[in-house]
């Protein structure tokens, strides 16, 4: 982002890589596959940088208002001083605290999702999506409650799906009703309390019941809740959980 | 004339609507207990929601079985209602079916009821088959023993007695059953073997009997209400209406977090500033909440609007895998809480006095509030627009900025990001790393 402006230039859009995305093994691949997509669509795109700092989502569902705006304020002085206009990111929590928490504080910026943003990039013709490797693969689609439930996205990641060729099929609790991978609310952060499973367990069940060969999801933390269920289920060589990003780069061997 | 039973009529009527209004007036005062909110916005979404939600039970029917019995009961009751304007009139007034000069509207009108009677009879059996014999999970929580789960089932046999007595108080009626005009015994007519033989003097005081029970048992159902779950029959419409109109992921920023996080940042702001006369008078905000009264009055609304019926419960992540947290049972006690309190203060002169309880730790365990995912099922699945998560997320806001006391892992979290702006112990200088690897 620095280097736009001191060329003073604007770039189409920022792209938020947020903590799962620049620091966690698994969700940097995501990130790459996102970039390699943004680059063959030719999108001048920016990232923040070492200047990203947390956007405070687990310290705020935590009931750390403090923290959290503290966070918030210093992101927005960030950005509005780079002057950004619009954001994509690839995180569901990050995109939800950006779109609805950051107006409040200062920072009104159009944000929109990977998944909705290479909808668009299709929808312009900038991107082509063949199904490649995934054609006819059977793939369903784990909602992440920070997208769906939160923000009412439902149909971008699934219309992506369909581009591939695959056959989408879904749970039996999906879209507004999906069950939560566990992660949510920082419980990311800590071990669960009390109980007789482990929620990513429930959710890997219900996904696996569907006989998938792909899951499919759209949030870093999903993916990696999802990925434990899968390994806990001792079915790793059978299933893979992948991001959407992913799957439409790897189909077009990017 | 003897205006005796027109007298008592009266009475009753009087009594029953007046205590009813003295009910309605502490809940009021109860839910102001609260912290203010303003709701006043977008109206207009408001009463789409209202008219959707409420009236329109757009949610009930997301469980096709529970919302087809609802609807039927649901216009049932609003429906046979109607009847009770002429109980009324013709309690006051000494008449007999003073409506029934409308002919054969009159016929038209009661046998629709009679009709709605005996479907809201089957319904209700339904749902108590369903409580009762098939022991739906969602109704045998832990919350749900003793007083909720007779609760429940007290409503459904009030509901089966009154329709049993309006369908009696009709077939007794000799004129009415005679007349060809009505024609409006439809259902009640199947009735009438149940009485043969008996001489006309019987059936006059067995119709007498069913009518003055079924108005005297109407008068005692709406006063049960405020003691009971029942309250969404009235409650549901001012509470779809207060409902949250922002996506559910949205969630609140504390606007005294906001002062002090404005000032912190603010390069000209003088550190050693005394405060002005009014901040100084104002008692410091408490962040979050610990009790029923830190809670805003929405939440109030919501916890007297729970009916119980365990939807949020059923589809909550932490509660299918075990864990203690269930979002009925924070309603439930949040309402346990607010009833508690109101109590306290009705015995106090209209103060309350501190009774060493709050809703933290005496009703709401940090356990439950600590499993919460924050993913929303609860609010999605609520038929009445109830919020549980607003007040788990206000209790944790209390547990970490009043107390200190989250979990350690969560403590650990919140170190990082405050370091080093991520929740895992990474340098913020190696945010970029991925670009190169």
């Amino acid at each position: 982002m620095a280097e736009f402006m001191a060329q003073g230039k604007q770039p189409e859009v920022l792209f938020w890589v947020g903590c799962a995305g620049s620091f966690d093994d698994r969700a940097k691949k995501i990130t790459k596959a996102f970039v390699k997509l943004l680059n063959r669509a030719n999108v001048e795109f920016a990232v923040l940088g070492t200047e990203e700092s947390c956007t405070g989502d687990p310290a705020k569902r935590s009931g750390n208002e403090f923290l959290f705006q503290m966070q918030a304020v210093t992101n927005i002085e960030v950005m509005n001083a780079y002057e950004v206009k619009k954001i994509v990111t690839a995180c569901p929590h990050c995109f939800n605290t950006l779109k609805n928490e950051y107006p409040g504080l200062g920072g009104s910026y159009e944000v929109v999702h990977h998944t909705q943003f290479l909808k668009d990039l299709l929808n312009d013709g900038r991107l082509t999506i063949e199904g490649g490797q995934f054609k006819g693969k059977r793939i369903t689609f784990h909602d992440p409650c920070y997208l769906g439930r939160a923000n009412n996205v439902y149909e971008a990641p699934r219309d992506l799906i369909r581009k591939l060729d695959a056959e989408l099929v879904e749970m039996k609790s999906c879209k507004s009703r999906g069950l939560c991978c566990g992660a949510g609310g920082a419980q990311m952060f800590k071990e669960p309390e009390e109980g007789s499973k482990d929620i990513n367990i429930e959710r890997t069940e219900q996904a696996l019941e569907t006989k998938p060969q792909i899951i499919a999801a759209g949030c870093p933390f999903c993916n990696t809740m999802m990925t434990d269920g899968v390994k806990g289920k001792e079915k790793e060589a059978d299933v893979a959980v992948m991001d959407i990003a992913e799957l439409i780069a790897n189909a077009q061997d990017l | 004339m003897n205006y005796l039973p027109n007298i008592i009529f009266a009475i009753a009527l009087v009594v029953g609507v007046g205590y009813f209004i003295k009910n309605v007036k502490r809940l009021w005062r109860n839910v102001k207990l609260g912290q203010d909110k303003d709701v006043s916005d977008n109206k207009s979404q408001r009463w789409k929601n209202m008219a959707m939600i409420a009236l329109g039970q757009s949610k009930m029917v997301k469980r096709p079985v529970a919302g087809f019995f609802h609807i039927v009961v649901y216009v049932g009751f609003v429906i046979i209602n109607i009847e009770v304007l002429e109980i009324v009139i013709d309690g006051l007034f000494g008449t007999h079916r003073v409506f029934s000069g409308l002919g054969k509207a009159y016929g038209f009108l009661i046998s629709s009821f009679e009709v709605l009677a005996a479907l809201v009879f089957i319904a209700v059996v339904v749902f108590w088959i369903r409580r009762n014999m098939i022991k739906l999970k969602r109704f045998m929580s832990p919350e749900m023993k003793g007083w909720p789960k007779n609760d429940g089932n007290f409503i459904l046999y009030f509901e089966m007695v009154l329709m049993t007595l309006f369908l009696v108080m009709n077939a007794t009626d000799t004129t009415f059953q005679n007349s060809e005009l009505y024609s409006g015994n439809l259902i009640s007519q199947y009735l009438t073997p149940l009485f043969d033989g008996l001489s006309e003097s019987s059936l006059h005081i067995i119709e007498r009997t069913a009518w003055w029970m079924h108005i005297l048992g109407i008068l005692v159902f709406l006063n049960y209400l405020y003691f009971s779950k029942h309250l969404h029959i009235l409650l549901a419409f001012p509470n779809t209406y207060y409902g949250n109109l922002n996506p559910k992921g949205q969630f609140s920023n504390n606007e005294a977090v906001t002062k002090e996080v404005m000032l912190m940042m603010d390069p000209n702001a003088d550190p050693f500033a005394a405060p002005t006369e009014d901040e100084s008078e104002e008692a410091p905000a408490k962040f979050g909440a610990s009790d029923v009264q830190d809670l805003s009055w929405v939440n109030l609304l919501n916890a007297y609007t729970c009916t119980e019926c365990g939807r949020c419960t059923s589809e909550c992540p932490a509660n299918q895998t075990g864990k203690k947290l269930s979002p009925r049972k924070i309603m439930m006690d949040t309402r346990d809480r607010l009833e508690e309190v109101g109590k306290n203060i009705d015995a106090n002169k209209g103060e309350f006095k501190d009774d060493g309880k709050q809703l933290l730790n005496d009703y709401i365990t940090k356990e439950e509030l600590w499993a919460c995912t924050s993913c929303n099922a609860c609010t999605e699945a609520c038929p009445v627009s109830i919020d549980p998560l607003n007040i788990i997320m206000e209790m944790r806001r209390y547990l970490v900025m009043e107390e200190s006391a989250a979990p350690m892992e969560l403590n650990n979290m919140m170190t990082n990001i405050e370091n080093n702006g991520a929740p895992w112990p990474y340098n913020q200088m190696d945010r970029l790393n991925w670009k190169d690897e």
